[in-house]
């Protein structure tokens, strides 16, 4: 009898036929959503209106890296969230089935492979391994040993003009009390080669931008990797007469998103040097502001532009003076929830609420430049739905990279790692598999020693 | 090819009071396959991690042939690192698959063609060079995943537990085609594993690690035969060693209502403590008439043996709960029966004696 681990059980999943090898499973229990590389069975699986991502893997890794998403789920890291792992899985034969892993489908993902692909821009390219930078120093920061950074393991949110990355595989990561510089220097080198696989693997399918060169955006990565940790970290030395320094530091560090709450200061004992180091910083610095005054719960640069038009709000309507949690709610039914409850519900699925704003504000701002007045927003929230939403693709549930590269079609649109249609081919004798079927395994571990001793005999 | 030596190396994590590494002294030959083992936390990735350039060396030196790298970034150290992750690239050939790590080195086409042609020939997969993975079983797929270190044709190997992630089966063929590609090779290997039973079958030597500290380095079998001290003892052999403690009296130890022989020599090592630990493998035990009584709990059929679980026989009801449970392989042409009591005899050069206060092997 199968069992279930889980701090959130979702009962509707009981019943699903988890004596069937997850690759063998009747596909009225599955979506075929677009995913990265795996060494694993993965397939997406939906009960009611829930989408999960169901992982067959052997049971210490599985149990291994559902405590470790918990954890990341507590100090508050993007990851996907770990719904329960399902063990003592036997066929229909009695035979033992290795455990699967379940997380819940992280909402508005975007599959990194349309991402990357010809006629992207640039500026969204360097966004994309932005926002991978940002992930890797975040996990770092809280002591995440990741061991396998890669694309497959990476999931893109918009965030604004930006976007945010998740973890979504954990199975090689160690958390630690803090990383030592070889820990960190360890992740980047597994970084560097998966990455230049993952470019080189796109390019080989004809799916990455002619102009973007594998070599160059792992360089990227890594130097702006390095920026960024010198940022959070670095210790910075200057006279007694450049105290300003200290607040630019705080304020460079809020710009890009953190929070200090640990600054190590040190002066020599005249005063005339100034060593400062920031000790303990915090991710999340706009969206834990938003998050306090209106309960919004959004990606950072989201909650950047939203504080924004909060503020202009407020001075707008001339209430510099008044608490601004007050106005805040004012502010979120007055024109956050006005701007949603304008878009029809049957469109919601292309974006999501904070996203939208976002989106409505950029599209009244050009809106108001061509036409040199002041648009109002629900006119531009109007105008936005008829010109720009309509015509976007879902995107709770993306599913644009299932669409046929080059009019090829995926042997199985649940597992694209099976690659496509006209590439089958008949499989050449390999006698190293008649070797190894030969090696049986030897039971439940136990070490033989009485092999181990004729060996050594020879 | 080269040798790898570990002098006095030493790794303090920063805020930590105890080395992870302490005073490392290891020297790997050339050639050799070093398997390094402990439970988690011993030591054993740290080390390798040092040896990579990964991990700073606090104190003494790591060596590399006769070059001194204990300073040198990892780039310079002509090694080549396997991990226990890898990924097939389901657009790119076989032959891409392998050497695609070459490309971001700028190794020049024809060079890298003519290393990835010589590793598939190494594996066995000239045929698929020119094929997409997707079609590859898992151990073909292993394979590719080998054969990426191996284009590197580096000085040495790192393998930081390259199986852990594979089923039961394909763990042992993979662990056998890996072993056999190693002496084929002849390239120096550092292989890092939890698993002893992977250490013990798969390595020329066998260090084992714990708290930082290496415990012992040797071929297997001696390790099997010598554990130095009763951390090597209860680690080594699956299943593991009986450890029983029991009371010095003229002659021997006391185990239950048993006096086992231990020779006056082995006693007087033991300078006077009250009590000694005995080691004794499953297999070395004879049911006979004399010997420690062993109350049989389970018996596990394995072909021409079995396995019985037991505990010391006397104990109350409530003491069996607790008591330390006492392993033996015996023939399974006659199998006691559950309950009944049975006598363990074993030959004098089968038992392992431990001191108590040093926790170190007084017997020979």
């Amino acid at each position: 009898m199968p069992r279930f681990v889980s701090a959130k059980p979702d009962s509707r999943l009981i019943p699903l036929p988890w004596s069937t090898p997850l690759a063998e499973w009747p596909t009225e229990h599955l979506v075929a959503l677009p995913r990265g590389i795996s060494r694993h069975v993965v397939r997406f699986i939906k009960v009611g209106s829930s989408v999960y991502a169901a992982k067959e893997v052997i049971e210490h890794l599985a149990l291994h890296e559902y405590r470790l998403l918990h954890d990341l789920m507590r100090i508050d890291t993007p990851a996907v969230e770990p719904i329960g792992v399902i063990t003592q899985r036997v066929d229909a034969e009695g035979l033992p089935l290795d455990p699967i892993l379940i997380t819940r489908h992280l909402q508005f993902s975007l599959p990194y492979r349309s991402l990357f692909s010809s006629g992207v821009r640039p500026e969204t390219v360097s966004r994309l391994l932005d926002a991978m930078v940002v992930l890797i120093a975040r996990l770092h920061l809280s002591g995440f040993l990741w061991g396998d950074v890669s694309l497959s393991n990476i999931l893109f949110r918009r965030d604004a003009g930006n976007f945010a990355a998740y973890l979504v595989d954990a199975e090689t990561g160690e958390m630690h009390d803090k990383l030592t510089d070889g820990q960190r220097a360890h992740d980047l080198q597994v970084a560097r080669i998966n990455l230049f696989g993952d470019f080189c693997d796109l390019q080989a399918g004809g799916m990455l931008e002619e102009s973007l060169d594998p070599l160059t955006l792992v360089d990227t990565v890594e130097s702006r990797y390095t920026e960024l940790w010198n940022e959070l970290t670095g210790a910075e030395t200057f006279s007694g007469t450049e105290l300003g320094r200290i607040e630019g530091r705080v304020r460079r560090l809020n710009a890009l998103g953190f929070d200090v709450a640990e600054l190590d200061i040190q002066t020599n004992e005249d005063s005339s040097k100034i060593r400062i180091q920031p000790k303990v910083v915090d991710a999340g610095h706009h969206s834990r502001r938003l998050m306090r005054l209106t309960g919004l719960d959004t990606e950072e640069n989201q909650a950047r532009r939203l504080l924004n038009d909060l503020d202009t709000f407020r001075a707008r309507t001339g209430q510099q003076h008044v608490e601004e949690s007050i106005v805040a709610h004012e502010w979120l039914t007055d024109v956050f929830e006005k701007v949603i409850e304008a878009v029809p519900s049957d469109l919601r699925a292309k974006r999501e609420p904070p996203q939208l704003f976002h989106e409505v504000l950029d599209y009244r701002w050009y809106q108001s430049q061509r036409e040199n007045r002041d648009v109002p927003l629900v006119e531009a929230t109007h105008g936005y739905v008829r010109d720009v939403l309509r015509a976007l693709p879902d995107e709770a549930m993306s599913q644009d990279a299932l669409a046929p590269v080059d009019s090829r079609q995926l042997v199985n649109p649940y597992d694209p790692s099976q690659g496509f249609i006209d590439e089958t081919y008949e499989r050449p004798y390999d006698p190293w598999e008649d070797e190894a079927a030969d090696d049986e395994a030897a039971p439940g571990g136990y070490l033989d020693i009485a092999a181990l001793r004729s060996r050594a005999g020879q | 090819m080269a040798t790898v030596s570990f002098r006095d190396a030493t790794r303090i994590y920063p805020g930590s009071d105890h080395p992870a590494v302490d005073k490392l002294n290891l020297e790997i030959g050339d050639g050799e396959f070093m398997v390094l083992v402990g439970p988690s936390g011993c030591g054993k990735s740290t080390s390798l991690r040092m040896l990579a350039g990964l991990e700073e060396v606090n104190a003494g030196h790591i060596f590399i042939g006769d070059r001194d790298v204990t300073d040198l970034p990892p780039k310079d150290r002509d090694i080549a690192m396997v991990f226990q992750n890898y990924a097939l690239y389901p657009h790119m050939t076989v032959a891409d698959n392998m050497g695609f790590a070459l490309k971001m080195q700028n190794v020049p086409k024809a060079e890298r063609n003519e290393r990835v042609l010589e590793a598939a020939k190494l594996l066995g997969l000239e045929d698929f060079l020119t094929r997409k993975p997707k079609a590859l079983s898992g151990g073909q797929r292993q394979r590719v995943a080998m054969g990426r270190a191996i284009v590197r044709s580096p000085q040495v190997f790192l393998m930081d537990e390259p199986l852990s992630n594979l089923d039961a089966k394909l763990r042992v063929s993979t662990r056998t085609q890996i072993a056999a590609l190693q002496t084929r090779l002849g390239v120096t290997t550092v292989y890092v594993t939890h698993d002893q039973v992977e250490a013990m079958t798969m390595g020329d030597r066998v260090a084992v690690m714990k708290d930082g500290i290496l415990q012992q380095v040797d071929t297997p079998l001696k390790l099997y035969d010598q554990p130095a001290n009763l951390f090597v003892a209860g680690f080594i052999g699956s299943p593991a060693m009986n450890l029983m403690a029991g009371k010095v009296t003229e002659g021997g130890v006391k185990i239950g209502d048993y006096l086992v022989p231990v020779s006056r020599e082995v006693l007087a090592k033991a300078k006077g403590e009250e009590t000694l630990t005995l080691g004794i493998r499953p297999e070395a035990f004879i049911v006979s008439d004399s010997g420690i009584g062993v109350e049989v709990a389970v018996v596990e059929e394995l072909g021409a043996d079995a396995f019985v679980y037991g505990t010391l026989a006397g104990l109350e009801d409530n003491e069996k709960l607790t008591a330390q449970q006492i392993v033996a392989r015996i023939s399974s042409r006659r199998p006691p029966a559950r309950g009944e009591v049975i006598r363990l005899g074993v030959d004098a050069e089968h038992i392992h004696v431990f001191s108590n206060a040093t926790q170190e092997r007084l017997s020979n």
